[in-house]
């Protein structure tokens, strides 16, 4: 509204001051990451159904995942979260290369948490554990601790763990190609003491995605894992 | 209050001509020029489904089903509910409407994201394009719920492509949302506090609310058929050990809250109408105001009242029976108050006045079918007859078609800056009414009667209801084309309108018309209280200017 | 029947409930519909505006109107509630000495099985004053059974058994339909429900064409899918007796109890190792895809009509009893 307002650089039109538009956008991104949450909690509650009608396959399911690669795979994205942290920090100080850096750790962080799920879905492949009409189930895992379990039910279980950790690479994938088109911005210097909106709302959609999978690692790797 | 004599001509710079050509319009951030393109884009929707409800009615006609294959019928009235419902009714009010007046209403500029805005409607229209591409390659017969296994396993028909448009639709919708909270929210002028926003912003922002927290769910239910189709997963297979009805739940569980989205926003539309035309505030602001969100709210508790026999527990139905008699308290709320408003009011008979109460006459009967319906007993008998689909008819229909079209006869002078015949506009708003009911009103005979919903062919007792309804159709679709022939006509002939043709109150009618692109020259004041009429003070000014008046 | 009709035929007392609940909701939509009709017309032509710039008299809101017009009408919606679970409940739970049919819905026909045996499609004849119970799956996608003149209708689902009850008190001739969207020949999935006299409905069941009565194919089927070698062998067999087994409670291997209902032992059939009973191996083949849905219904009444062990000795006989007298 004032002159030194409008002189901001970073001021889009439709706001009246920088600390408006500042406050908008944060809202914008909580009002989505709650979008976000119902858009997973539909899948959250038929696991929590099929979980308790289930129990049994769900646990033998679980059984046959790679318990090592899931946690590594955690590790992985908390690291990923860290240099996240530390990319909004390096805008909100305007360190125009740091930020760059701390993107580029990110996104490789978040690559490797990708190639590590191809590996994971590939073994899934191999072992006709992909739900359909060539899933097959034999109890190997287990050595008998599952035995009875049905095969049927079993591929429900994997149609979760399809769906769940699809739809959350997905998120991922979408995060990376976003990083790579802030990439340039950052390193032209766009981002500075008072001008880092964009960089701190990424940064709470990143922390989300992680979030998710911070969920999604016990409920999917540790049934009956005690 | 001033007086509003009509200035000869248009303002000489205004959002519609600033900037000419296609690209100028493409890739515009203008929330009016956005409002105007889903105008267009809702408007061909609508004769699309318009076209398929006239087949269904044709079909009808004679119970022999002679004029169409059962297959060709299934998929008519399938493509007609998703166009309608997703492509129709849940943007026709919010993006048109809302788009265009809740930033001048809050006395801003635009809305907080501009760019998303114009991406929502890119995503309309890339959702409405691959349905529309389903439909040309043959179109989809699941009917527009996607009942579960015959979606997911038995159609042959192009579901895949119709969901993935019903997907990107969705997240149109929600980033409209998201954008009307934070407008709403963050962008309101100085002076303008919550309970002195207008109940059209409140309607708005109950239904932003809806469109946040509940179309991901459906966006998810109706992914996963998606990948069952794709994939093989098993999820709402029986044969596999899913559950059909789970999909149900995940469906309803937003599908149910749509219809408020389908409502509230034009609730919002009819006390804005009611308001002006009777030039007094609206009988119980804050309650009014209230029971939008008590809806918004109230209505995510009842989305199992759609499966009293779909095999549900029988407490689970008991449960939801008695909220969803709740949710009818807040609109019967509303009804009382818009009606209670009238009185010692200074009421005229103008264009949106006819259809504001055609909308009561309408809601009203849709309302008290609607508790009929959620009464146990009663509706294991009419579920999935005609009964149920008048019913709905007069909510969706009755309640978001007819109050836009009263809002957009009350905003067209606002819009465009030129008014349209007096004649042809009230005599559209008597065949709608007299077609509606033409056309809906026996539906809840022959539905009580027994009449299964999506009958391609029925027995020949039922017909008299069904040529009855098809004779309504007729009527009223001449109802809905004529304001399409004289508001096209109005763009270049209609008389100028001037800022305030109503002599309404409203931070819109302060500006120009059609406004300019900033909308307010310089920043708004609000000073005292939504539609106050009576003291003939200045309730709005311009921020360092005094009394300002255009 | 000649002229325009108006309302409904009902042939059951449910039926003449529901009507009641639909004209007290009439007489209440007209009531208020008339009342805000012509308070609107009223004001409208009381309070026309007279000049151009006449604005309103100020009414900012009474709390007692508010008051009163959400009170009376939720205090209307509750009773109505009230009312209408009750008959909810009725129409749900099947009195005990309801007679039992089967009932199969595939795209798109209804498969209609009386307890004697006789089969029909599209059809449904049954005796006048006679409770009747229907128990319902589908083959394929969902579909509903819509019996208008009782004013009952019940969803029919893939996997899963679900049931409807009526008992007719007019002898007649109604429309049978199909109620949920189930693909192409949905509106053809249609049939005739016959309400005729208790003698007239035997000498029907006599002529109709000669079935085995479920029980009796139950018992065949249980022999050639070898079911008794396993079940019906003494103590030392593989698997539980089923003797008696209907309607008591189960103990699981997991520890919990069950009780054993037509879902239970549909899903001991299909899917064997779901819940084993405790002190059994879970060695059961699955008959998943072995049977259709008529030979599982089969199954299921004869698994019901075995009596207990106390009361049948050593050896499986089978009584020509009622459905549901296996507990005896």
């Amino acid at each position: 509204m004032s002159e030194a307002a409008h002189a901001h650089p970073g001021l889009h039109h439709q706001f009246d001051s920088y600390e408006q538009q500042r406050q908008s956008a944060s809202l914008g991104m909580w009002a989505f990451l709650v979008n976000e949450v119902m858009f997973f909690g539909g899948m959250f509650l038929a696991y929590a159904y099929y979980r308790h009608r289930y129990g049994h396959e769900f646990a033998a399911g679980s059984h046959s995942l790679d318990i090592s690669l899931g946690a590594f795979n955690t590790a992985v994205l908390i690291g990923s979260s860290l240099t996240m942290a530390l990319a909004v920090r390096a805008a909100q100080m305007g360190r125009n290369k740091a930020i760059v850096a701390f993107l580029i750790a990110t996104m490789v962080l978040g690559s490797v948490f990708l190639g590590v799920k191809v590996i994971e879905y590939s073994d899934k492949f191999e072992h006709h554990h992909v739900p359909g009409p060539s899933f097959v189930w034999h109890d190997e895992a287990g050595s008998g601790k599952y035995a009875g379990a049905d095969p049927f039910k079993i591929q429900i279980y994997f149609s979760l763990y399809f769906a769940m950790t699809g739809f959350h690479a997905l998120h991922m994938i979408v995060g990376i190609g976003i990083m790579l088109l802030m990439l340039r911005p950052a390193w032209k210097g766009k981002w500075n003491l008072d001008n880092h909106n964009f960089v701190e709302g990424f940064g709470l959609y990143w922390h989300f995605v992680d979030i998710v999978w911070i969920f999604l690692f016990p409920l999917l790797y540790l049934i009956g894992r005690s | 209050m001033e007086t509003t004599l009509p200035t000869a001509e248009l303002p000489e710079r205004h959002y519609l001509n600033q900037g000419q050509g296609i690209a100028s319009w493409l890739l515009t951030k203008d929330h009016k020029r956005i409002a105007i393109m889903y105008l267009l884009g809702v408007t061909f929707f609508f004769l699309l489904g318009g076209i398929m409800a006239m087949l269904i009615r044709l079909e009808l006609l004679t119970p022999q089903g002679d004029l169409l294959e059962p297959d060709t019928y299934n998929r008519v009235f399938t493509m007609h509910g998703v166009f309608m419902v997703f492509f129709v009714l849940l943007p026709v009010v919010p993006a048109i409407l809302g788009n265009f007046l809740i930033p001048i209403m809050i006395g801003a500029k635009d809305l907080a994201f501009p760019k998303i805005n114009l991406l929502s409607w890119y995503l309309y229209m890339i959702g409405g394009g691959l349905t529309m591409y389903a439909m040309v390659r043959g179109g989809v017969d699941t009917g527009w719920t996607f009942y579960t296994p015959f979606s997911s396993t038995y159609s042959n028909t192009h579901v895949m492509a119709t969901a993935i448009g019903v997907f990107i639709n969705g997240f149109s919708g929600i980033l409209t949302g998201v954008n009307f909270i934070v407008t709403i929210h963050r962008m309101r002028a100085p002076g303008l506090t919550w309970f002195r926003l207008p109940l059209f912003v409140w309607g708005h922002y109950a239904t932003s609310l809806i469109q946040v927290l509940g179309t991901p769910v459906v966006a998810i239910a109706i992914a996963l058929v998606g990948l069952e189709r794709l994939f093989h997963l098993g999820i709402f297979d029986a044969s596999r050990g899913g559950d059909p009805v789970l999909f149900q739940h995940l469906f309803w569980f937003y599908s149910h809250p749509a219809v408020y989205i389908m409502v509230l926003p034009p609730m919002g539309v009819i006390s804005e109408l009611v308001a002006a035309f009777s030039r007094k505030p609206v009988f119980g602001y804050r309650i009014v105001a209230y029971s939008s969100i008590g809806i918004a709210v109230l209505g995510f508790l009842v989305w199992g009242h759609h499966m009293f026999v779909s095999g549900q527990s029988v407490y689970a139905s008991v449960v939801f029976s008695v909220l969803t008699m709740l949710v009818a308290i807040p609109s019967a709320i509303k009804v009382f108050n818009w009606s209670s408003t009238l009185y010692r009011g200074s009421v005229s008979y103008e264009t949106p006045m006819l259809y504001a109460l055609a909308f009561l006459g309408l809601f009203l009967i849709g309302g008290l079918t609607g508790v009929m319906l959620a009464t146990l007993g009663f509706d294991v008998y009419v579920h999935d007859t005609y009964f149920v689909v008048a019913h709905f008819h007069y909510v969706m229909v009755g309640g978001a078609i007819v109050s836009f079209l009263g809002g957009l006869h009350y905003w067209w002078p606002k819009m465009f800056g030129r008014m349209y015949p007096v004649f042809w506009s009230k005599l559209s708003a008597l065949l709608v009414f007299v077609g509606f009911n033409l056309t809906f009103f026996p539906q809840f005979i022959v539905g009580y009667l027994g009449m299964p919903r999506r009958y391609w062919q029925y027995p020949a007792e039922f017909q008299v209801w069904n040529v009855l309804s098809t004779a309504g159709a007729s009527v009223l679709a001449i109802g809905f084309l004529l304001p399409g022939c004289y508001l096209l006509w109005s763009l270049k002939y209609g008389k100028v309108a001037g800022p305030n043709p109503w002599g309404a109150l409203g931070l819109e009618w302060t500006i120009p018309s059609p406004p300019p692109t900033e909308n307010f020259d310089g920043v708004p004041v609000v000073k005292g209280e939504p539609y106050d009429y009576q003291t003939g003070e200045e309730i709005f000014g311009i921020l360092g200017k005094e009394a300002h008046v255009v | 029947m000649s002229g325009i009709p108006f309302f409904p035929h009902a042939a059951s007392s449910v039926a003449r409930e529901v009507d009641t609940i639909y004209f007290i909701w009439l007489s209440v939509s007209a009531f208020f519909t008339c009342l805000i009709v012509a308070m609107i017309i009223y004001f409208m032509v009381r309070f026309k505006r007279k000049s151009e710039d006449q604005v309103g008299v100020e009414a900012h809101g009474s709390a007692m109107l508010e008051i009163a017009w959400s009170g009376i009408p939720l205090l209307i919606c509750l009773a109505m509630f009230a009312y209408g679970t009750k008959v909810f409940f009725d129409i749900s739970k099947p009195p005990a000495n309801a007679v039992e049919y089967f009932v199969t819905g595939k795209q798109w026909m209804w498969k209609i099985q009386h307890p004697t045996g006789v089969r029909e499609i599209n059809d449904l004849h049954v005796p006048v004053g006679v409770p009747i119970k229907l128990t319902m799956t589908s083959e394929d996608v969902i579909h509903s059974f819509f019996l208008p003149p009782f004013r009952v209708k019940q969803d029919v689902l893939p996997g899963r058994y679900t049931t409807v009850w009526f008992r007719a008190d007019r002898v007649g001739q109604y429309h049978l339909f199909c109620a949920e969207y189930c693909g192409a020949e949905h509106s053809r999935m249609i049939g005739t429900i016959y309400v005729m006299p208790v003698t007239e409905y035997q000498a029907w069941l006599s002529g109709g064409t000669p079935g085995k009565p479920p029980i009796q194919q139950g018992q065949e089927l249980f022999a050639t899918m070898a079911c008794n070698t396993c079940h019906m062998n003494g103590p030392a067999s593989r698997g539980p007796d089923l003797h008696g087994v209907f309607g008591s409670e189960v103990q699981l291997a997991s520890g919990r109890a069950i009780h054993a209902d037509e879902a239970y032992l549909r899903e001991s059939i299909l899917e064997p190792t779901a819940k084993v009973v405790s002190g059994f191996e879970p060695l059961m083949p699955t008959y998943q895809g072995q049977l259709t849905e008529e030979q599982l219904s089969s199954l299921i009444a004869y698994i019901k009509s075995l009596p207990k062990k106390s009361e049948a000795g050593q050896q499986a006989v089978v009584k020509p009893a009622p459905v549901k007298g296996g507990e005896g």
